[in-house]
């Protein structure tokens, strides 16, 4: 994951959604990002931190909320999120069939709510 | 006062916003893009060698090489005959979809089947920034070692094919083939991969035939 590139992009929407409020300041901003993303949370404080030093966006809180692994199977539909976080092998729990399942969330990245002021 | 205020946008959306406009381009001109990716030395440059060379006169191809810095790939490819256009990165460790852009200003699409896109040796980055391509195709070694797409999930979870490079070294490596196509299938079931050798041409054919009705079902 590219972490600078993200805080960038994350902080033109943040812009661009405070400029449509009227807001000057912002409080914080909740990002969701899914556990195939691999995203790095302390990398991406950091560059958020350091890329909005005395903006408007400056001292703001950013949460970060992991949205783990859910896949469905192929053999038998049943949706459950790998054990032990092996992404190798990931047998169904209920049927064992352990090719071709479908990701059902693990995929996202989104800005999904600020607070301003 | 402060406000909540809900936003649900997707963070890579400007990327993906140049990304549509690319495979509309791409798609009028039924030019067939693949986006290699892979760690670097895995034989990315190697690869596109011997297919320019070996499709040369069968297929009008050219290629947009993505480095962090030098134009010794370029001109590598170049050598084959074929248009390269280089991108240096500065630094950065992906393609986006604006350099694309800006590398196209160098090409007619008119000319082309096959536009490669070689993109910056690295198996994590590469893989979130969408180009508009085809599909991505993951090349791996066999030096690297057989547990690489079960370390790096993203690349061989979304792309179509893997084309497994060095085999003719298999004898000198601890490299389980089965092991690393279970690994990349286990959520990529579709998934395409060729063994070869681009040292010594093994498994190249097939290869090329992947190629051949990809750029056949574009045109259609």
């Amino acid at each position: 994951m590219h972490e600078a590139a993200i805080a960038q992009s994350l902080i033109e929407i943040i812009q661009q959604e405070m400029a449509k409020a009227k807001a000057t300041r912002l409080l914080s901003a909740t990002v969701v990002h899914g556990r195939l993303t691999n995203l790095v949370p302390e990398a991406l404080s950091f560059a958020f931190e350091a890329m909005t030093m005395d903006t408007p966006l400056a001292g703001a809180t950013l949460h970060l909320r992991q949205v783990p692994l859910v896949v469905r199977c192929f053999g038998c539909g049943e949706e459950f999120t790998p054990e032990d976080d092996n992404l190798l092998l990931m047998p169904c729990p209920k049927c064992g069939e352990e090719f071709g399942h479908t990701v059902v969330t693990g995929k996202e990245l989104y800005l999904e709510t600020i607070e301003a002021e | 006062m402060a406000t909540e205020i809900p936003v649900v946008r997707n963070i890579l959306e400007a990327n993906d916003r140049i990304a549509d406009q690319l495979r509309k381009l791409f798609a009028a001109h039924k030019v067939f893009v693949p986006n290699l990716i892979s760690s670097p030395g895995a034989g990315k440059t190697t690869l596109l060698e011997r297919t320019l060379t070996d499709l040369k006169g069968e297929l009008r191809m050219a290629v947009i090489e993505g480095d962090v810095t030098t134009d010794n790939d370029a001109r590598r490819v170049a050598a084959t005959g074929a248009k390269a256009v280089q991108i240096e990165t500065d630094g950065g460790c992906h393609l986006n979809g604006s350099m694309i852009l800006e590398a196209l200003a160098s090409l007619d699409l008119s000319e082309l089947d096959i536009l490669f896109i070689e993109n910056v040796g690295n198996l994590v980055c590469p893989v979130e920034f969408d180009l508009g391509e085809d599909c991505k195709v993951g090349l791996l070694s066999v030096t690297e070692g057989d547990d690489k797409p079960e370390k790096y999930p993203q690349l061989f979870t979304v792309g179509k094919a893997m084309v497994l490079n060095k085999v003719d070294l298999l004898p000198y490596v601890d490299f389980d083939v089965e092991r690393a196509t279970r690994g990349a299938r286990a959520l990529n079931p579709g998934l395409e991969v060729f063994s070869v050798s681009c040292r010594n041409g093994d498994g190249l054919g097939a290869w090329y035939d992947w190629l051949r009705a990809a750029v056949a079902a574009k045109k259609a």
